[in-house]
Order: C-alpha cells, then structure tokens, then sequence
C-alpha cells in the first residue's frame, strides 16, 4: 500500500463534489478512475496533491506521513505532501517562456537545487524515454499538442514522485495525437510506476489498469479489475455509463 | 556668437539657435528625470502589486488607498503638494528630487495596476504546474509568472514610459531647468511663443518616437515568451 485515503469530502460552495471517498493506491500499480463529467474524478485527483484541499479525509502514507485534513495543514506539510506527486495535467500547463529542455530542468534544479551537469543529464535521458530528445530545444508553441503532453510527463517525472497523477491527459488532444502520450504513459505502466489515471479513454484504461474505479455524483460507485468493472460491472449506473460511451448514438 | 538670443534674432536663427540649450535641457534634465523615475517607479509598482494580489489585508487595503488617492488627484497638485506644500511643515526638497518624488509615485500607481493586470491574466493552470513540481507561491511568481506577465506589460507599460516623457514638462512649474523650462525661458525672452513651442514639442515628438522604436524591437524579443 502506498497511500491509503480514507473519508475524503470536498464541496466548492453549496455543491459536494465529494462525498465520503475511500481509496487504497497500490504501491507500482495503476488505478484509472472513469466517469461522466461532474462525477467528481478530476477533483479526486486534484485532492492527492492537494491542488484542491479537502475539507475533510485522512491520507496516510506508507512512510508514516498523515494529514488529517479536518485539522489545520500547515504550509511544510502541503509541501511535503505535493512533492510525493508528479501531475500531468489535461491542458499540458507547459511553462511557455520555457524550452522543452527547460521546462524538465526547472523542478530539480531551482525546487531541489540538484546540480546542473545532474539534472542535464536526467532531462536528457526523460525527453529520450518520451521521444523528444531532437526536439528538446523547442519552446512549447513550437510543438505539436501530443509533443507537450509528453514534454508535460517528462517535466513532472523530472521530480522523481513516487506517485504519477493524470488528469485526462488525452482530453485536448486531435484524436491521431492521442496514441503517442498513451503509448508514453503505457511505458510507465511497464516500469511499475505507481500512477492514478483520469480518462474517457475506455480501452486504455483497460489496457493499462490494475484497477478501475467507477465514480458517479461525488461517490465511487464500483471498482475492481479492468475486467470486472469494464466487462462485466455489477451496478446499474456503471452499466449506463459503459453503455453510453459504446454506442453514443 | 552661437547663443546669442535676443528679442530682434529671426526666425530660423532662433530655432536653430534655441535647439541647443533646449536639447541640453532634455539631456540633463527631461531624460534623467524619465528615467529614473520609470524605474523606481516600476520596482514600486511591482511591491504596490505585490500588496494588492496578497490574501493579507494590512499589505492589501494601504496598497489599494494609495493608488486610489494618486490616481484620483492631479499630477501638478501632487508636484505643488511636494515642491510648495511641504516646506510649510519644515520639508524643504529641491526641485528635481521633488520631481523625481512626485513622478515615481505616479508611475507606481498607474504601472502596478498594468502589472497586477498582467499577473491576473496568466492562466491558473500556470500556477498549478508551478505548485505541482514543488515551487512556493513566491518561486512561482518569480520564475513562472511574473517573466510572461511582463510580456503582456510591455505594450501598456510602453504607454505610460511615453506618457511620463511628456509628463515630466510638468517639472517645469516646479523650476526644474527641464526641455520645456528651457523653452519658457527663451519665449519669455523673445516673445516667439509660437516657433519655440512647437520647437519643444518636436524634440519631445522626436524622443517618443525614438522610445516606440525601442518598443517594437523588445516585443518582438520578448516574442518567445508568449504560447501562439
């Protein structure tokens, strides 16, 4: 177990977006989290890194480290907390006065002040792993969607987190640009990276998951294999939802 | 025999004649006073911003009282306030320091709100990749936001620094020896009033017209900063 959750709510104003989540994320494993808009998975995945504070729920780490977010978090521990996590995000947020090169570089060298040759070195190496070495020295307007998305995973890899978080990383994407980041994020999956997935991409999640995890109006409605949830769900409404997205006409 | 100005010298004669000590009034004073103004000005405008986008209400509401108070009241007033009106309680400040005072509280108002302006416009999701490999909100702003919020300032930033060229002939009411002074005096001379004041406005046309050269060219550098 790498991080269990326990009780996670968060509403924005009058509206619970999250009611009452229990999670386990599975140390080198990959939970996808399905559902239709407004289900509450990108809040979800927004709350493991804090990017949106939980009203209330206990994270505890394998390492010891818990945050009970019905008490005050100090400033240290949300820090603490981010830098467990790298985040892709659905609209790539690359940093455009930036290069390709760059964009990797400026975590571990002015957040953790790693040392230069070191940090060229490792940029180097992820923009190969995510096929952009030739393109390192381009500014982010000089790329293609798909070539941000994988500059935008080489950047949070850059930090060395122990958990990947992706928020529908394929959402903004032309659909012939869609296989090359998947394939990227399939290569994580091989090199049993512990990652949390939010997507529409069905077959992907398939394909990918150790788990899926099917969310409807602020609640985790089913989760199980990929066979399980996907093939053969067991709850009305992840059985509408399939259904949906299969024959949208 | 150059510079010698009188009420019977002729027309082309005076304009020739009179270029000089008006152009040495830009240089040492006009100039000067732009330009040290423009940067104190925007290092003050950036804290005023700063201030203004804090969550803490001590540094927001001053911040918020004192570019209303320097944008609701005139810029000569604010110049007499400090030339005229203070030596009553004992504050005597020469000329062009009172200037220099007056300008840069000026130009602090109106640029921090291009700034703040310029801050608000970079999209949040810049802040959240920031925050998200680990950065502090003032690393962010620093390295991530502020270096694209000034690519989007260079156009309205631009404006005020040739606003204030042309601001700072105010100066002249305060006995600053500036470009316009300079004019005054040899009009008060002369009675040319005409010729040496359209004489003054082309050097200052000469000099914006300069500067929006020079604004072009940093736009087109700061190119790169921007997502297309």
């Amino acid at each position: 177990m790498f991080l269990s959750i326990k009780s996670l709510a968060k509403s924005f104003g009058d509206n619970q977006v999250l009611k009452d989540i229990d999670v386990n994320i599975e140390k080198g494993k990959v939970l996808s989290i399905i559902g239709p808009s407004g289900s509450g998975k990108t809040t979800l995945l927004r709350c493991l890194n804090s990017l949106e504070e939980p009203d209330k729920g206990i994270f505890t780490f394998n390492d010891g480290l818990t945050l009970d977010f019905e008490k005050k978090i100090s400033k240290q521990e949300i820090l603490k907390l981010r830098q467990k996590s790298g985040m892709v995000f659905q609209s790539y947020n690359l940093f455009p006065h930036k290069t390709a090169f760059e964009n990797v570089t400026e975590g571990p060298l002015i957040v953790q002040k790693r040392k230069k040759a070191e940090v060229k070195e490792l940029a180097e190496e992820l923009l190969e792993k995510v096929g952009l070495k030739d393109k390192m020295n381009l500014y982010p307007h000089q790329l293609s969607g798909g070539q941000q998305q994988r500059v935008g995973i080489a950047r949070a890899l850059a930090m060395e987190p122990e958990l990947m978080l992706f928020d529908e990383p394929t959402s903004a994407l032309d659909p012939e640009l869609i296989g090359e980041v998947l394939t990227v994020i399939k290569g994580l999956a091989r090199d049993n990276w512990t990652m949390v997935i939010v997507t529409h991409e069905l077959q992907f999640a398939g394909e990918v998951s150790d788990e899926v995890l099917f969310m409807d109006g602020g609640y985790i409605v089913e989760q199980g294999s990929p066979q399980q949830v996907l093939k053969s769900p067991k709850e009305a409404r992840t059985q509408q939802f399939l259904q949906r997205i299969l024959n949208p006409a | 025999m150059i510079f010698t100005i009188s009420a019977n010298t002729g027309g082309w004669e005076l304009f020739v004649n009179s270029l000089l000590p008006m152009i040495t009034g830009a240089i040492q004073y006009t100039i000067p006073l732009t330009l040290i103004t423009f940067v104190l000005g925007i290092l003050l405008a950036l804290l005023i911003a700063m201030m203004r986008i804090s969550n803490s209400k001590v540094l927001h509401v001053p911040a918020v009282v004192y570019v209303s108070a320097i944008r609701g009241t005139p810029l000569l007033v604010q110049l007499f306030i400090i030339f005229y009106g203070l030596p009553t309680i004992g504050l005597t400040i020469d000329p062009f320091p009172s200037a220099i005072i007056a300008f840069t509280l000026n130009v602090g108002a109106y640029a921090s709100e291009i700034i703040r302006a310029a801050i608000l416009s970079i999209p949040k999701g810049q802040w959240e990749a920031a925050q998200t490999i680990g950065m502090s909100r003032s690393t962010a702003l620093r390295r991530i936001i502020l270096p694209q919020a000034v690519r989007v300032s260079v156009p309205p930033l631009s404006n005020s620094f040739i606003s204030l060229v042309k601001d700072t002939s105010l100066a002249s009411l305060i006995l600053v020896a500036e470009l316009f002074r300079k004019a005054q005096e040899i009009a008060a001379r002369t009675y040319d009033f005409l010729l040496l004041y359209v004489e003054a406005a082309i050097i200052y046309w000469v000099i914006c017209f300069i500067l929006s050269l020079v604004q072009t060219i940093i736009e087109k550098r700061l190119d790169r900063y921007v997502a297309k």
